[in-house]
């Protein structure tokens, strides 16, 4: 290497073994990611109508525009804080100096939570997400909140209330994948050394697999939710979107486990996950699925199960990942029937849509967000107008679609139903991770996502087809089962592939065991080297 | 005796006595605190909130379900009950729908005729209050205070008779309450709220006919006359030919009227589904041992034991088990006290719970305590005092704390009997009234009580009644 990298594009474990040596403080850190912003950013986005001519379009397509609320000033203030600390000698955690775009569906005090929503544009939040405090707590700093689908309806991050949308680094008029896509993006890009995303359907796992970064989505109820913003409450998990798997186990041991404000936190206790890190995967059975190799959904329009091979690159790269690991010492078992798997979809539309709903209920303009200025003739107006105006488009047809499903005539046949199919998907899981079972599996191996990133455009505006891009990851919400996404190659066009591993519930110790040696034992192929094009543009022109 | 019969049920809310909301650290009793001082963000429904829950609710809950006789479910699931309203944060309540915690409870309610009417209590279960709104010069006005206050709703089945035996069931309801502790029940706080579902049909039938809902009583007589309001109306009804409709209807105390209310304020679908935020209630092994622990005597039980074991009228009996505490005093002072269980009765009828009235006190908070009253009696039994200074001793006591026997050591109030003393008392009131000692030697004999009661008070009470007439009788004397 000619030059040293930039400390923004370090991992949180390098920062922090330069911290300890005294080579870096955590100011220079900070100042490094607030100096990437500035220089691939591009304008920040906003609430007002987005409607560029040609040429600001293109402009706006050459940038990440990851960032809604940047805090650079107690960013540096709490990076001094840091660097005090350590010349006392003291510990300042073990994510200190690492700066952490924070997805903006996390309340965060004092800063501006919007869930990327007119409705919320002007909420500042009075109180912290419990995992965002945590990770504070470990040394980690926060930068900003940046961008997301509205409330985090969507796999594109197309659906922001706040424009333009974000961009993926590898290719800036592609999609950086959604929910969380400003937080792989910006993690990709060297905007920020991690993030904390969320992931319900996929929301972590599938940016993450398109710009080309790590993205957990851990057990459900693994990391409090307390503070997260709500979509679909019994899916909802809190991850960490990180630059390498190390970082990812370090960084959720910080902000795991119980917590008293959240009911649904799991109390089982928490491991280190750093031991897991360099077992390697001797005498592993990991398991592959024919059904995570096609799409089965049904038709729109006829209601018939059609199929779609996931063929190509995609379908290679895993299949390479399962080689090297065999290579490594473990053992490939196929093929693993996961036959629930084509429900997952048409189960998580029908689930996700009445807990959403019944969410988003407090958004009702009467004491906090938006309320319109319209004049109103009673109640009901004032609700309607305040509502319509605020959200968007993906969360009306949300709402739309929870109220009909859970109403009260309805609700047995699709609600409840969908229910009971949900234990039938968890079923598979179960199955194949029993120790008593046909595949005593320890991991399942599969793609993370249907194809790499599209133009943004691309595919917006059908929604069907966005959500059916979730069919391979939403399983695993539905199930609560942890699954991992790592990059592992990029396609022709040079845009990251990213493979996923799902394990049985609170074996995330495990994933970053066979994440941790996929990355060693891959350490040397080219695609390791190539960076975003948004960034080698950057060492082209300084 | 009207052709048709009323038939009611009842549908309460109570709002527990916990220290905490039910599902944040906010107090849950803020009454008379300044609108939205008593409030957090997870009672407010801002983003990203979650209701976690306070055990002693539920605790609370099972009690109150055990006294009902009512079945227990080990497991119930909290649901949310999805509407739009201003004073509901979260544009849901949290409650509890297909899975309440309790079931197939029994009210016994005590009428008139010595008779017990069993109401059919048929569920129970816990939910969360909602705010306040208020209606000023146009504007709504929003108070979020009492949002996530502990409630437990209780549901009757229709089988109260009279709009009497309604207002009967909610004295007997906020007995019961007081007893167990459960809440302080005063409707005027909006502690113990009540609908009410009235239907009429002709008597001797069994069909229920169309009912309709009252809501908005906000006091027990308010409960009786808008039921009787109601029942009166729909007769009217039916016998001009109309049917009665399922209305909702809104007392208006001031008017004494009731109105309909307007079909926007009454839902209709809520979208019932369970609470994914919670995890269903569920009662340990052994829950029994633990939450019942110590579970007290009930007060229809203990008022027919006194009866029994005391043998008291059923009045006395009544009275004394009103309230907890005053009962278990009343127990405590007979077993202090070597005589009849009436005389400490009619002393607790009397004067005690006329202290307890004019101070605002319970039993339990009396600085008197059950054997000092046991003291005193025995007292004046002995003859060692006097009536009058007997009852005057239980407010001296009261004031200083000091046990009657000091009190009377202290302060020289033994009673003056068969003395120099008393007759020499009894000679400085005849002197200092000439005019009456002449009129009674005339004749007038009743100033006989009158002189006693001169003497009396001249003496503080301590001398002797019956001796001090005797002696005056002997001094005034008819002819002298």
């Amino acid at each position: 290497m000619s030059t040293d990298p930039d400390p923004c594009d370090l991992t949180a474990h390098e920062v922090l073994s330069r911290l300890h040596q005294g080579s870096l403080t955590a100011v220079q850190v900070v100042q490094s990611a607030l100096e990437r912003i500035r220089r691939v950013e591009g304008r920040r986005p906003t609430a007002a109508a987005y409607s560029p001519t040609p040429e600001e379009l293109a402009e706006d397509r050459r940038w990440v525009h990851a960032y809604l609320h940047l805090q650079g000033e107690s960013a540096l203030e709490r990076a001094a804080e840091i660097d005090r600390a350590l010349e006392r000698g003291e510990d300042p955690g073990p994510l200190a100096g690492m700066p952490l775009a924070v997805k903006d569906i996390f309340c965060v005090e004092g800063t501006p939570s919007t869930a990327g929503s007119r409705m919320l544009e002007q909420f500042i939040s009075p109180y912290t997400a419990t995992s965002v405090a945590r990770l504070e707590r470990a040394g980690a700093i926060v930068l900003g909140k940046v961008n997301l689908d509205e409330y985090t309806f969507g796999s594109s991050n197309e659906s922001s209330a706040f424009l333009p949308p974000v961009g993926n680094p590898w290719d800036p008029r592609r999609v950086p994948g959604g929910s969380s896509g400003a937080s792989a993006a910006s993690v990709a890009a060297g905007e920020a050394i991690a993030s904390l995303g969320t992931d319900t359907s996929g929301s972590i796992r599938q940016p993450a697999a398109f710009c080309g970064v790590v993205g957990l989505k851990p057990t459900y109820g693994r990391v409090s939710r307390f503070g997260l913003i709500a979509f679909a409450s019994s899916l909802d998990c809190v991850g960490p979107v990180t630059r390498d798997v190390s970082d990812a186990a370090v960084m959720l041991g910080a902000m795991a486990g119980p917590d008293e404000h959240d009911a649904t936190a799991a109390q089982v206790p928490v491991e280190d996950y750093r031991d897991f890190l360099d077992r390697g995967v001797r005498g592993l059975r990991i398991g592959l699925s024919p059904d995570y190799f096609r799409l089965r959904f049904p038709d729109p329009g006829s209601g018939r199960i059609q199929e779609q091979e996931i063929g190509g690159e995609i379908a290679a790269t895993v299949r390479h990942a399962a080689q090297l690991l065999a290579q490594e010492g473990a053992e490939i078992v196929e093929p693993v029937g996961m036959p629930s798997t084509r429900y997952g979809v048409p189960t998580y539309f029908a689930i996700s849509r009445v807990e959403a709903a019944s969410n988003l209920h407090r958004y009702d303009g009467v004491k906090y967000g938006h309320r319109t200025s319209q004049p109103v003739e009673d109640l009901r107006e004032m609700y309607r107008k305040s509502r319509g105006e605020a959200f968007g488009v993906q969360v009306k047809l949300r709402i739309l679609m929870g109220m009909y499903v859970s109403a009260a005539q309805y609700e047995k046949h699709y609600y409840q139903q969908a229910l009971r199919v949900r234990t039938l998907i968890r079923r598979d899981f179960e199955q194949a991770f029993s120790p008593q079972g046909k595949f005593r599996l320890d991991a399942l191996l599969a793609p993370t996502t249907p194809t790499t990133a599209f133009q943004l455009g691309a595919v917006y505006g059908d929604s069907v087809l966005m959500q059916y891009a979730d069919l391979l990851t939403v399983p695993a919400n539905h199930a609560g089962v942890p699954a991992l996404s790592i990059p592992a190659g990029l396609d022709a066009t040079g845009l990251p592939i990213g493979v996923q591993l799902m394990a049985s519930d609170f074996r995330e110790g495990l994933l970053f065991q066979v994440g941790r040696t996929y990355e060693r034992a891959t350490q040397d192929e080219a695609w390791r080297r190539a960076k975003p094009s948004l960034l080698e543009d950057l060492s082209a022109h300084p | 005796m009207s052709e048709y019969e009323v038939v009611i049920g009842l549908e309460t809310h109570i709002q527990v006595k916990t220290a905490s909301k039910v599902f944040c650290r906010c107090r849950a009793d803020s009454w008379g605190a300044p609108p939205n001082t008593n409030i957090c963000p997870i009672c407010c429904g801002l983003p990203g909130v979650l209701p976690s829950l306070n055990g002693e609710v539920v605790v609370k809950a099972v009690r109150l379900a055990t006294a009902l006789q009512a079945h227990v479910s080990v497991l119930s699931y909290f649901a949310r009950k999805n509407y739009f309203y201003p004073d509901l944060p979260k544009g849901y309540q949290i409650s509890q729908y297909d899975e309440p915690l309790a079931r197939g409870g029994r009210f016994e309610l005590p009428l008139p005729d010595q008779a017990v009417r069993h109401i059919d209590i048929q569920k129970l279960h816990i939910e969360e209050d909602a705010g306040k709104t208020r209606v000023v010069g146009g504007r709504r006005w929003i108070d979020m205070n009492r949002c996530g206050v502990p409630l437990i709703e209780m549901v009757t089945g229709p089988d109260l008779r009279s709009a009497d035996e309604a207002a009967q069931y909610l004295i007997r309801l906020r007995q019961l309450l007081r007893w167990l502790d459960i809440s302080e029940a005063n409707m005027e706080r909006a502690q113990l709220r009540c609908d009410a579902n009235v239907s009429i049909r002709p008597r001797g039938s069994s069909i229920l006919n169309a009912k309709t809902e009252i809501k908005n009583v906000n006091s027990i007589e308010a409960v009786r006359a808008a039921i009787e309001t109601e029942f009166a109306r729909q007769i009217r009804e039916v016998e001009s030919g109309a049917r009665v409709m399922a209305w909702t209807l809104e007392w208006d105390e001031e008017a004494g009227v009731l109105r309909k209310m307007r079909e926007k304020e009454t839902e209709g679908d809520y979208r019932y589904f369970r609470e994914p935020d919670l995890l269903p209630i569920r009662l340990e092994e052994g829950w029994e041992g633990r939450i019942l622990a110590d579970f007290p005597e009930l007060p229809l039980a203990r008022r027919d034991r006194l009866v029994e074991q005391y043998h008291l009228p059923a009045y006395d009996a009544e009275i004394l088990t009103e309230e907890r505490s005053l009962s278990e005093y009343f127990e405590a002072a007979v077993r202090a006290y070597p005589g009849e269980a009436k005389r400490v009765s009619n002393w607790i009828m009397n004067e005690v719970l006329r202290l307890l009235r004019e101070r605002g006190l319970t039993a339990a908070e009396l600085k008197f305590p059950p054997a000092h009253l046991a003291e005193t009696l025995q007292m004046i039994d002995q003859g060692t005092i006097t009536l009058a200074t007997g009852k005057a001793l239980l407010q001296k006591s009261l004031e200083t704390g000091r046990a009657p026997r000091e009190l009377v050591a202290e302060e020289g109030l033994a009673q003056i009997r068969g003395s120099d003393e008393l007759q020499a008392l009894c000679l400085q009131v005849i002197r200092a009234h000439p005019d009456q000692a002449q009129q009674y030697r005339a004749g007038k004999t009743a100033l006989l009580q009158w002189f006693v009661g001169q003497v009396m008070r001249a003496s503080q009470g301590k001398a002797n009644p019956q001796e001090t007439a005797r002696q005056l009788q002997d001094l005034l004397g008819p002819e002298r």
